[in-house]
């Protein structure tokens, strides 16, 4: 025995002798989802060692071999396991890479309306009076609209402002018109438990021994009230990538250069007449096993956190 | 009941003000319509002429004003990239994308709400187990997914549906219909199915929940104890009382339905509002985006101002307590 074990427990330590762990070996779907879940996100981080082919890599890619069916279709190839789309590029790594992007816009999107959201919710739980008034009502009115319009129409107006937008603020406005439309919940929730915290007495006694407002409210109030929002990010996760997909497939999401899932699916599309269903339904497969995992994990882990079912 | 309906009527009122002046905003700051419309060589004072007027030498809340007497007039000026009136470009699109929404929403109510009562007074089955499973699928498959595995199946590999367009319309005094003719019909049915599958897997899941809640209380045990056949008890008991939640969900969602027939007329080619606004987001076309942006605001005012005077319909208690604000 180290003499380490006998200090109180780290973080780690705890979280593997707790709940959320003993839950989460216990339910099968859940392990399920999050193999899934890890194998896609694995796959999209290190596209570039993993994937088979480099799909950007325009010295790599031979026309001659576009348009080849998966390989045990036949007419395949084994070089191509998923076959290519019209321009020769492998389906199988332009997936991952890919998947990466929509990833990438999925989880920056999240975080943006995350820390929005949490922020705004704090601030109108524990403010009050006129500026909580103010932020609900804001809320009321974006709630009362599908985040996709919202979403279609501030990428609208990024596309105006910036006429000639390069790759990079593309996807800035791509993400800032996603977040925009999914920190309401994060304020309503976060506002609501806000409510409830505040008058806690831990709150009372540290306005009592003086320590200011923000301090209380970022470092008293905000570990309170974090557990269902990590529950709302993680299905907004999926949510996210979803919509990342629709805006790519609608012709309005990331730009061509660098194509996500959706617009992966968008070229696809193109070619579902002429008999190469591949180009199409491969990402869309693969943009369902990543949204269904994660959602599947967000389920799990809500019903893991909230102490009335158990 | 009166004060609530005024109340709701301002509220109404304060939101599509604000739309109004986002669409306002976006007239006035986003791209310069008078260099748009004379071009790059034209000289100051044509600029300046022009300027002029179109009124945009006004002073702020004058030009606002005069942006929301056109817009109840339903003027939105000319589309930056088609150069026709936007009114007449919308009033062309919109009878499609009713239609399609109307199409969808049936289906949705009228499959999802027996399937959803179904699942729950069969909880357990194998069959209401498929159920849920299929409708956990609709909730988390992208419409234009569900849109392109229709087509590759029923277009593609059966050829038994058209895939693109509205077929052949009927005209009826400006209104052009697709419900008169078989061809239309044929056309409708794979947009539709595709639009209604998330609402019908939503309204599924809602009924389901919602009346394995009801079945748990008293007044249900009650009302078998006094003898009442099942049917009764389910249809006339519990399925009445689910309904509120229910109504307030589909009424959001047809909304909703409307937002997503964009992304269902892009992958049919459905000569609907949704493409038309889609094509004005690609190509920044800021009149026919505002006057969009207005129109469905104004969409969803009205259902949601339907949806509250439905509660009073079908929830008694609410006409006589002060309605629960909020969620």
């Amino acid at each position: 025995m180290n003499t380490t074990a006998i200090k109180a427990p780290g973080a780690l330590a705890r979280f593997f002798d707790g709940d959320v762990w003993h839950s989460f070996k216990s339910s099968p779907m859940a392990i399920t989802a999050a193999v899934i879940a890890a194998v896609c996100v694995f796959c999209a981080i290190f596209a570039n060692w993993v994937a088979p082919h480099n799909p950007f890599d325009l010295a790599a890619v031979n026309l001659s071999d576009s348009r080849l069916p998966p390989a045990w279709i036949e007419g395949g190839s084994r070089t191509y396991l998923l076959g290519t789309d019209d321009q020769g590029r492998d389906i199988l790594s332009a997936i991952m890479y890919g998947a990466r992007i929509s990833l990438f816009v999925g989880v920056a999107s999240v975080l943006v309306s995350m820390v929005v959201g949490v922020g705004l919710g704090l601030l109108s739980g524990f403010a009050g009076g006129k500026v909580d008034a103010l932020i609900m009502r804001v809320c009321d009115v974006m709630l009362s609209f599908p985040s996709l319009l919202v979403a279609l129409l501030i990428d609208g107006i990024g596309r105006a402002i910036f006429p000639n937008a390069h790759d990079t603020l593309a996807f800035g406005v791509l993400i800032v018109a996603i977040s925009l439309t999914g920190w309401v919940q994060y304020a309503r929730t976060v506002r609501g438990s806000t409510l409830v915290e505040r008058n806690r007495e831990y709150v009372q006694a540290a306005r009592v021994i003086g320590v200011k407002p923000s301090r209380i409210m970022f470092k008293h109030v905000l570990p309170n009230v974090m557990g269902p929002v990590l529950v709302l990010a993680t299905i907004h996760v999926a949510a996210a990538i979803l919509t990342e997909a629709t805006l790519s497939f609608l012709g309005v999401g990331v730009p061509p250069t660098s194509p996500s899932l959706g617009t992966l699916i968008r070229i696809g599309n193109d070619f579902l007449f002429s008999g190469e269903w591949w180009i199409t339904i491969f990402p869309g497969a693969m943009l369902i096993l990543i949204a269904l995992s994660v959602n599947l994990l967000g389920d799990w882990l809500r019903d893991a956190l909230n102490p009335r079912l158990r | 009941m009166l004060a609530f309906i005024l109340r709701r009527l301002a509220q109404a009122l304060v939101v599509m003000l604000s739309v109004a002046f986002i669409a306002f905003m976006l007239f006035q700051y986003v791209g310069d319509p008078v260099a748009s419309m004379l071009g790059q060589d034209a000289t100051p004072e044509q600029r300046v002429a022009l300027r002029a007027e179109l009124g945009l030498d006004k002073p702020f809340p004058v030009q606002f004003a005069r942006f929301v007497g056109n817009a109840l007039q339903g003027d939105f000026g000319l589309s930056l990239r088609q150069g026709r009136k936007v009114s007449a470009l919308i009033a062309e699109r919109l009878p499609a994308t009713l239609e399609l929404s109307i199409a969808a929403a049936v289906i949705a109510l009228a499959v999802g709400i027996p399937l959803g009562v179904f699942a729950a007074l069969k909880r357990g089955t194998f069959a209401s187990q498929v159920a849920m499973t299929v409708s956990l699928l609709g909730v988390s498959l992208p419409t234009f997914l569900i849109g392109i595995l229709l087509i590759l199946l029923f277009a593609v590999t059966l050829k038994l549906l058209p895939s693109f367009g509205r077929g052949d319309t009927v005209s009826l005094g400006g209104w052009t219909t697709g419900f008169l003719t078989v061809d239309g019909w044929k056309h409708l049915i794979l947009p539709a199915i595709t639009l209604s599958v998330f609402q019908l897997a939503l309204i599924l899941r809602l009924v389901r929940a919602e009346m394995l809640e009801v079945l748990r209380t008293d007044y249900i045990k009650f009302a078998r104890a006094r003898g009442l056949p099942n049917r009764s008890v389910y249809f006339g008991h519990a399925l009445k009382n689910t309904l509120v939640p229910v109504i307030t969900i589909t009424g959001l969602q047809l909304g909703a339905l409307i937002a997503f027939a964009i992304i269902t007329e892009t992958v049919f080619q459905w000569p609907g509002m949704g493409l038309l606004f889609i094509q004005a987001v690609q190509f920044a076309d800021v009149p026919v985006m505002a006057a969009y942006l207005c129109l469905v605001a104004l969409i969803f005012v009205v259902v949601n101002l339907i949806v509250d005077l439905l509660y009073f319909a079908v929830d008694p208690r609410l006409r006589i307590e002060k309605p629960a604000g909020g969620h």
